[in-house]
């Protein structure tokens, strides 16, 4: 049996991934579950191992401790077999000086499982690349294209993208989001590394955050919010009462007949009886945007919160 | 607002501005330097102090001495490898016999450190950074060309001070004459870093032009006995000869020195002020929209074919010329049993024409160590600069991917030997399947030099520069081992040692084929290690 003929329900599979370099613990017990067929974001400041997660995934690093499945397989023992089935756009690509964008398109597709020549034709058009430069002649955006359609061309199960879009514009970054939905459609499963919020909130269907070499947070997008705060805008007929003293309830402020807070979102059930008590004339509830999320989890490396133990 | 302007713009709005920032850029330099430089001053400095005591334990006397002078005018053969005699005092045979190779050596370092400081740092992207600072346009080349001045300057100085028992003026001369030599490279690199947009190149062709250098003055030194002729005057290495350092020395000749240095400063100046920053002069033609590589191994070739060509069209140039001179080798006066003794050493056993193209055979050999050095450290550089990692992220395996490079390099080794073995067969006009018998015969120990390479790269990847110093020692060894009677342990520490000296001796196949075995298992081993190691990231 291939591993092609397989079935397998997660296309990855990362749980207690270890990892150092020196006394640096870069990886420090990383769990991370990619559903087969779903688009996942995967978050993270800087220097938080998102890379070196890819690269023991590629193959290209080894993993001190833990399990790591790729399409089933072993991603250290089983590399070559797995790389015909995924497709890998860096961050930041290197061409060769004296190779044509074409040429490494194509020698990319040749190393992998397949090029699809009608849709190479059709991404280096949409993507408005001249596949006939030569590698140093590219700017930072262009490289990344030469990238990007190499590996929206192949016929690859996996696409695992780590901050493919630094260095496009935004009409490009536009045209890569529409990509990924195709490649969603098509049942290929994506794993996208990106600090762009917008754009995960956009195409993830789950996202995992991960901080210095952790799992802090997995899951849709959907149950993240739930575990967040909802913005409340309110202009109350009378008297707030006793809706600042309510179980989660924070930063709450009164300015004449309105009030603005936050709250817990599975306390919102209780605030929103409070307030339509005291009679409500208009009311905005904004549910917490990812930056939030994002925020929320960071917010003690900025603001000095205890350091979690075995970071560097 | 106004004011804020004009105070900035006031001061330096003229010329003194495009070397703004010169003083940081070269305290940079030296700071990235400072293992590269102090090390080659070192070795070529060390290498020349330890020349007298050395030469005169070997000729003793001053007849011996008289000896190796007259026979060294006396054959042209003799005169294309080590150059004329001027002087038979110690000092006298001091610069006769390292003279060429110190000013070689200081070339390689110059051209190195002017390449790396202007047309690598443009290559990388990382000179637009520096020169978004106040950096004037001039500074980046200066510093350049002042980095390699320290190099050549504490090299004049080791040898004048290390030389001066010797002869005031002769250590004087000699110094200078090695700095020249060293600085008319560098600022011949500071051109070729203005002409092309890779670094690689730049440091080929003035790799080549110094190839170019060398054969001129032996091919000079073979017409002339007295280094007269015009193809030794064509020559930078030449002129250093020309200098007659501790034979009643020809000053004036440094001055050739001083103005090719000056004219090509400016031809660089000059070509720097006409270009852009990261631009050449070349124009990029554009590419094939769609290409036809598809595997690890085409990659490989299409990266190095290049140079490998370039190696080889160098290799069959220098086997023809020293192939031209090779008829002289019988001219020798057989009166003294020493020199016939070292060149025996050098090359082989019975006539001197064999051990001549021996000894060329073994030269080419040692060159050819240097190419597949480079070769190897090729997947290096493609993973240093993270090319590697998008074409292991593909279905290729780290062997496969890494059988590619080492295909090239292995196999280009015996294909610029082979080239190099038929223009010595050419040139010479006849011998030439023992001349190719000759030079093919070197393999094993390029080879075993290249497992080195494999394995530093393999298990220590950090460490894979020092396969340089392999290749290096194996040079030094082969070149001064011989007249300085160095210890048997010492010479058999280069691969090359233990090779049958053809044509002339017998062939003796189990120093080839220890030497493969040797490689197969250093070669292993590396990849084994590569295998299991983490890329670098």
């Amino acid at each position: 049996m291939t591993l092609a003929q397989r079935a397998i329900d997660n296309a990855v599979e990362v749980s207690g991934l270890h990892k150092s370099f020196g006394r640096t613990h870069a990886l420090d017990g990383l769990n991370l579950h990619v559903g087969t067929g779903e688009v996942h974001g995967f978050l993270g400041p800087n220097g938080a191992g998102k890379s070196t997660t890819i690269r023991v995934l590629l193959g290209l690093l080894r993993a001190d401790a833990g399990t790591v499945r790729l399409l089933g397989g072993d991603p250290w023992t089983d590399a070559v077999a797995l790389h015909r089935r995924i497709a890998y756009v860096p961050g930041d690509v290197a061409l060769w000086r004296n190779l044509s964008g074409g040429e490494v398109i194509d020698l990319y597709g040749r190393l992998r499982g397949g090029l699809d020549r009608a849709r190479r034709t059709e991404l280096t058009e949409r993507f408005e690349l001249d596949p006939t430069k030569k590698g140093h002649t590219y700017s930072k955006g262009n490289r990344q294209k030469v990238a990007l359609v190499a590996a929206f061309a192949s016929d690859a199960d996996l696409l695992i993208l780590d901050e493919p879009t630094a260095g496009l514009d935004p009409l490009m970054e536009e045209v890569f989001q529409r990509c990924v939905a195709e490649e969603r459609d098509r049942g290929r499963t994506v794993l996208l590394s990106s600090h762009i919020l917008s754009q995960v909130e956009e195409l993830c269907d789950r996202v995992s955050i991960i901080r210095k070499g952790r799992t802090v947070e997995s899951g849709s997008l959907a149950d993240l919010r739930h575990l967040t705060r909802t913005s409340v805008t309110a202009v109350l007929a009378g008297p707030p009462g006793g809706l600042s003293g309510l179980p989660g309830v924070h930063g709450f402020e009164a300015r004449g007949g309105s009030v603005r807070f936050q709250v817990d979102t599975d306390k919102l059930d209780a605030v929103l009886r409070s307030l339509t008590e005291s009679g409500v004339r208009s009311l905005t509830c904004t549910p917490p945007t990812l930056e939030e999320l994002f925020l929320r989890h960071y917010q003690d490396e900025l603001g000095g919160a205890p350091a979690e133990v075995g970071a560097r | 607002m106004t004011a804020v302007a004009a105070a900035a713009l006031a001061p330096g709005a003229g010329r003194a501005r495009l070397f703004a920032g010169t003083g940081t850029l070269l305290r940079l330099a030296l700071r990235r330097d400072r293992v590269l430089l102090p090390v080659w001053v070192a070795v070529i400095g060390l290498t020349v102090l330890s020349l007298p005591s050395a030469l005169e334990s070997v000729y003793g006397t001053a007849a011996e001495r008289a000896g190796v002078a007259r026979q060294m005018l006396a054959n042209s053969s003799l005169r294309a490898t080590y150059g004329p005699v001027f002087s038979d005092s110690l000092g006298g045979l001091v610069a006769w016999r390292i003279g060429a190779y110190a000013g070689v050596f200081a070339a390689c370092l110059s051209l190195i450190v002017v390449v790396r400081h202007t047309r690598d740092e443009e290559e990388s992207g990382r000179q637009e950074m520096l020169s978004a600072a106040m950096v004037g346009r001039r500074a980046p080349l200066t510093a350049a060309l002042l980095a390699a001045l320290v190099g050549n300057a504490a090299l004049a100085v080791l040898i004048v001070g290390g030389l001066a028992a010797q002869g005031t003026a002769g250590a004087l001369a000699l110094g200078l004459g090695t700095a020249g030599v060293g600085m008319v490279f560098a600022t011949a690199a500071a051109i070729a870093a203005q002409l092309t947009e890779s670094a690689r190149l730049a440091k080929g062709l003035t790799g080549g032009l110094l190839g170019a250098a060398y054969v001129l003055r032996a091919a000079g030194d073979a017409a002339e006995n007295d280094g007269s002729s015009a193809l030794t005057w064509a020559s930078p290495i030449g002129w250093l000869e020309n200098v007659r350092s501790f034979a009643d020395e020809r000053w004036w000749v440094l001055l050739l020195f001083v103005v090719a240095v000056a004219v090509q400063t400016c031809v660089a100046y000059g070509l720097a002020g006409r270009r852009d920053i990261g631009m050449s002069f070349l124009p990029t033609r554009p590419g094939p929209a769609t290409g036809r590589l598809g595997t690890a191994g085409a990659l490989a070739w299409r990266l190095q074919r290049g140079g490998v060509l370039g190696w080889g069209a160098a290799f069959l140039a220098a086997g023809l010329a020293f192939g031209a001179i090779t008829g002289g080798a019988t001219d020798l006066v057989g009166d003294n049993e020493r020199t016939r003794e070292i060149v025996e050493r050098m090359g082989g056993q019975a006539g001197l024409t064999d051990a001549f193209l021996a000894s060329m055979a073994g030269m080419l050999g040692m060159v050819a160590a240097l190419y597949i050095v480079q070769a190897v450290l090729r997947q290096h550089a493609e993973e240093t600069a993270l090319r590697a990692e998008p074409v292991l992220a593909g279905a290729v395996g780290r062997l496969r991917w890494a059988g590619g490079h080492l295909a090239v390099a292995f196999g280009g080794a015996a294909l610029i030997m082979l080239l190099g073995g038929l223009g010595l067969g050419i040139g010479y006009g006849g011998h030439l399947g023992p001349v190719l018998g000759a030079c093919l015969v070197q393999l094993p120990a390029v080879w075993v030099i290249g497992g080195c390479a494999v394995l530093l790269y393999g298990v220590w990847p950090q460490a894979a520069p020092a396969a340089w110093g392999v290749a290096g020692a194996a040079l030094l060894i082969g070149w001064l081992g011989p007249v300085l009677d160095l210890p048997g342990a010492v010479l058999e520490l280069s691969p090359f040692t233990h090779l049958p000296k053809l044509p002339g001796e017998e062939m003796v196949w189990g120093a080839v084929e220890g030497l493969t075995a040797m490689t197969v298992a250093l070669t292993a081993i590396g990849l084994a290690g590569l295998r299991s190691r983490d890329l670098t990231t």
